[in-house]
């Protein structure tokens, strides 16, 4: 068996497994939805800290933004949102029928996507000029100055948060919302397995060596930045959306701007299955959401001195991640060899 | 902007936030020296920074406790940050110094991280202050107070600025840091114990912090997540005042103190954290558009 | 005759208190191969950044192509067909060989959709080619970064003439590469300004080849443009003879 055929064995499985899972796990139906969103997250930020060498701590913005936008679109489509909000969700005025709550999610979640990925636009275009860690420092101040300006606007609640609209009675969102986070995640993962197969996919990759021989060769280099950045904050925005509803509620600091957990998350799975790789952000998701499913509850209290020992252990002893390591090991099993560069090389000759 | 208005019809205002900015800025700049020193000498940017000063000001209030004066903070706070961040050096951050930035800057996050929940733990989830024993100066017909804690943390930003300008050119210790920070291979060569003067600066900038805090607690308030803040701000006075230069450190850290102060009163107490993350960006693009104009983009 | 296609015109340069280049000029015609030495510090590659755009100039203008390019960024510059390799080499290093080189076909014309095609689509007969021209067929897959300095110099160059440039600033082509190989590169650069038609200017070290190479040759020395001519009256110029001596 070579490479290729364990990859497509490994999606084969995949896609059997999540579109099984609602009647294998029907008790852990939630959980599935939420790994298959933090493989989007990991995904998503690997395109630009892994793929192109520009590591995020802001990603959650566009989580955020995405969270925020697709609630407010699925409230504002049937209610005036001030009121909505003031409301905090305990009004008995605002109910939901099927095909309202159906309509809004299918307008709010691509409106998440497109709201994120614009934001992507504008702060990209100011901030995707600086380099290294200044690029890394801006975002955290982004991520938190973020939180800190949701919890002070009242139309979206400000600090009370905002409760996303209550589905039916009648309706399943439980398996509604599961088959929205594995589809969201099957796109993901399949847009950008097309994207690194392409020569943009080359191009970041350039950015990530050597941006400056990038520049000097004559790459459009802020362009290709923005424009992965964008990619990332799309998927991520529906993702946020996603999730925001599984959540049914959106605390601006705890949920929707959550840097300090969330926002890390994203890097630490990026980087335990292997920055810049295509399957290492799945695998470095699963094995995070696992372990975190598994312990998180016992760790009351000291989450965050555990989150902070596992990123120094990472970072210090494993940067390389699993897919790396795997790599490293095995490269003729886990890396491609050349004569499957030649005929890859060969098939476009032709 | 009622309170603009307020402003303009006492001005007498304005010299009180200015004031109080000022010395608030000073305790900035004393956090930003370590700063500049780690990130100068070892290439790391300390996201733990914050913790620093507030773990220094916790080292205060266990003082307090046992019913010593507050003011013995300031030296006990220096001395324990300082064994701490010596420990921490030889424990993790040796392990970093060669690194890639990015691995720094996470590594270091997680040290932070980890200091918040511990100091949780261990201290309690209160905001915390102590009372220094100082008491109040009125200027200007009591139209504007002063308290004395703040004009003693002003006066020392700039006796440590320049104790430590003194050391790093006068004593063996300094000359061989500075000597690591220009280039560590030959200063290996001739027979520097690198590793010790990283682990030193390293300490140097915890006991830094620690006094920063110290006067903190006596001067406002802290909370185990409060430090977060006091790591931006460093991060900017450095960043404006650039690496290696001590005046333009307590220059920025005051400028800062004050904008901050009439940006709180303007702005709402409630947008002030807003407000330093948010000139934080406007620092780096300011930065960014700088090094543009010179077609210094490039490295 | 034409306009030159590389003009620079009395440019001058200073970091602080020091004058790099001192109102230097400097003609290429299309075609020609052109030489730029001088002693270490004098100024030699501060020009070369001039030109492509790596630092604003203080004074003076740089025309390239009919077109001001004096400040223009490097991106724009190098898409107008002006390309510099560098003196410590740089290659993406984490890439093979030969994605080295696909990345570094031309897509001056086409827009962003054209990077959304297969990496393998275009250019892979190309790159083989240039890479079996610059000798290094055989690595084609591996790991750039995992070449010598003297292979990553040549992959440097092959990806300089894979993107098609109307001129090509080499800085210090032989510096690094094996003294057996040099009487090599020197035969290709002298093919690629043959069968390839680009313009060359090169910074040299080495008397012996940029002699062989260049069809003209300034001397730079303390920043200024001391002497110009053909390789013979350069051999023969006394100021050039001093300068070189007096450096030593």
């Amino acid at each position: 068996m070579n490479r290729t055929t364990y990859h497509y064995l490994a999606i084969a499985v995949l896609a059997l497994l999540g579109v099984a899972a609602p009647y294998l796990f029907p008790a852990y139906l939630s959980q599935f939805s939420k790994l298959w969103l933090f493989i989007v997250l990991a995904l998503t930020w690997d395109l630009t800290g892994g793929q192109m060498g520009y590591n995020s701590f802001g990603n959650v913005v566009f989580f955020g933004v995405g969270m925020y936008a697709a609630a407010a679109v699925q409230v504002a489509l049937y209610y005036p949102l001030a009121a909505y909000t003031a409301a905090k969700g305990g009004g008995t005025e605002f109910i939901f029928n099927t095909s309202q709550f159906l309509t809004g999610l299918a307008a709010g979640l691509p409106a998440a996507g497109v709201l994120a990925a614009l934001t992507a636009v504008a702060l990209g275009l100011i901030i995707l000029g600086m380099r290294g860690h200044y690029f890394a420092i801006a975002t955290l101040g982004l991520a938190i100055a973020a939180g800190e300006l949701a919890s002070g606007w009242d139309l979206i609640g400000a600090g009370s948060g905002m409760v996303t609209p209550t589905p039916p009675d009648s309706l399943d969102t439980t398996t509604l919302f599961y088959y929205l986070s594995f589809a969201l995640a099957a796109l993901t993962f399949v847009f950008l397995a097309w994207l690194y197969s392409t020569r943009y996919g080359l191009a970041i990759n350039a950015i990530r060596d050597d941006e400056d021989k990038a520049e000097a060769m004559g790459h459009h280099t802020i362009r290709n930045k923005v424009i992965a950045w964008t990619i990332a904050a799309f998927f991520l925005g529906m993702a946020g959306g996603i999730f925001g509803n599984l959540s049914k509620f959106i605390d601006p600091i705890d949920v929707a701007f959550n840097g300090a957990e969330i926002g890390v998350w994203m890097i630490l799975m990026a980087i335990l299955g292997g920055k810049g790789t295509l399957w290492g952000p799945v695998i470095g998701a699963s094995v995070f959401y696992v372990m975190k499913e598994l312990f998180w509850t016992y760790l009351l209290g000291w989450q965050r001195v555990a989150l902070g020992l596992l990123i120094i252990l990472i970072v210090v002893f494993f940067p390389q991640g699993i897919v790396g390591w795997l790599k490293e090991r095995w490269p003729s099993r886990f890396g491609p060899t050349a004569a499957e560069m030649e005929a890859a090389d060969a098939k476009g000759e032709a | 902007m009622d309170n603009l208005n307020l402003l303009i019809a006492a001005p007498i205002l304005n010299v009180q936030l200015l004031l109080d900015g000022l010395m608030i800025g000073a305790i900035f700049a004393l956090a930003a020296f370590g700063m500049a020193l780690v990130w100068g000498v070892m290439n790391i940017i300390n996201v733990a920074q914050g913790e620093f000063v507030i773990l220094g000001g916790y080292m205060t209030l266990l003082l307090v406790k046992y019913g010593l004066p507050p003011l013995l903070g300031i030296p006990f706070a220096a001395i324990t940050l300082f064994v701490l961040g010596w420990l921490l050096y030889r424990l993790i951050i040796w392990r970093i110094v060669d690194a890639d930035m990015f691995i720094s800057l996470l590594a270091t996050f997680g040290v932070s991280i980890m200091m918040q929940q511990l100091m949780n733990e261990i201290f309690g989830s209160d905001v915390r202050t102590a009372e220094s024993g100082l008491g109040m100066s009125y200027l200007f017909n009591n139209m504007v107070t002063v308290s004395q804690i703040k004009v003693l943390a002003f006066i020392l930003a700039f006796v440590i600025g320049l104790a430590l300008w003194l050391f790093l050119k006068r004593s063996r210790l300094g000359q061989a840091i500075r000597a690591t920070s220009q280039n560590p291979r030959a200063a290996r060569i001739l027979g520097i114990d690198t590793g010790r003067v990283y682990a030193a600066t390293y300490a140097i900038n915890a006991a830094l912090c620690g006094a920063a805090g110290a006067l903190v607690v006596m001067a406002w308030s802290i909370h185990p997540y409060a430090g977060l803040p006091y790591t931006v701000r460093s991060f900017m006075i450095v960043i404006m005042a650039g690496l290696g230069n001590l005046g333009g450190v307590i220059a920025a850290g005051l400028g800062l103190g004050a904008a901050e102060q009439f940006a709180g009163f303007l702005l709402g107490a409630e947008y002030q954290l807003a407000f330093v993350f948010l000139l934080l960006v406007a620092v780096l693009v300011w930065r960014q558009i700088n090094l543009a104009r010179k077609r210094q983009y490039l490295k | 005759m034409d306009k030159p296609l590389l003009d620079v015109r009395n440019i001058s340069k200073a970091f602080g208190g020091v004058i790099a280049n001192k109102n230097v000029s400097l003609k290429v015609e299309k075609g020609q191969i052109a030489g730029l030495i001088g002693p270490n510090g004098s100024g030699k590659t501060t020009m070369f950044n001039s030109i492509v755009g790596y630092h604003p100039i203080d004074a003076g203008e740089i025309w390239f192509n009919g077109r001001e390019i004096s400040r223009l960024r490097v991106g724009a510059i190098a898409r107008m067909g002006l390309l510099r390799t560098f003196q410590q080499t740089r290659i993406y290093g984490k890439m093979t060989c030969m994605e080295n080189m696909l990345i570094s076909l031309p897509d001056r014309s086409s827009g962003f959709a054209s990077l959304l095609r297969s990496r393998h689509s275009a250019g892979v007969r190309r790159a083989k080619e240039l890479l079996d021209f610059v000798g290094l067929y055989s690595k084609r897959y591996l790991y750039a970064g995992d070449l010598s300095f003297g292979q990553q110099k040549l992959l440097e160059f092959a990806m300089a003439l894979i993107n098609e440039p109307e001129m090509l600033l080499l800085d210090e082509p032989t510096a690094g590469i094996n003294p057996t190989l040099i009487n090599g590169l020197i035969d290709r650069l002298k093919r690629a300004n043959k069968e390839l038609g680009i313009t060359l200017l090169v910074i040299e070290h080495n008397m012996r080849v940029i002699m062989n190479l260049a069809d003209h040759i300034y001397c730079l020395a303390h920043g200024e443009m001391l002497a110009e001519g053909s390789p013979e009256d350069i051999r023969n110029d006394p100021r050039v003879i001093d300068a070189y001596l007096g450096a030593h």
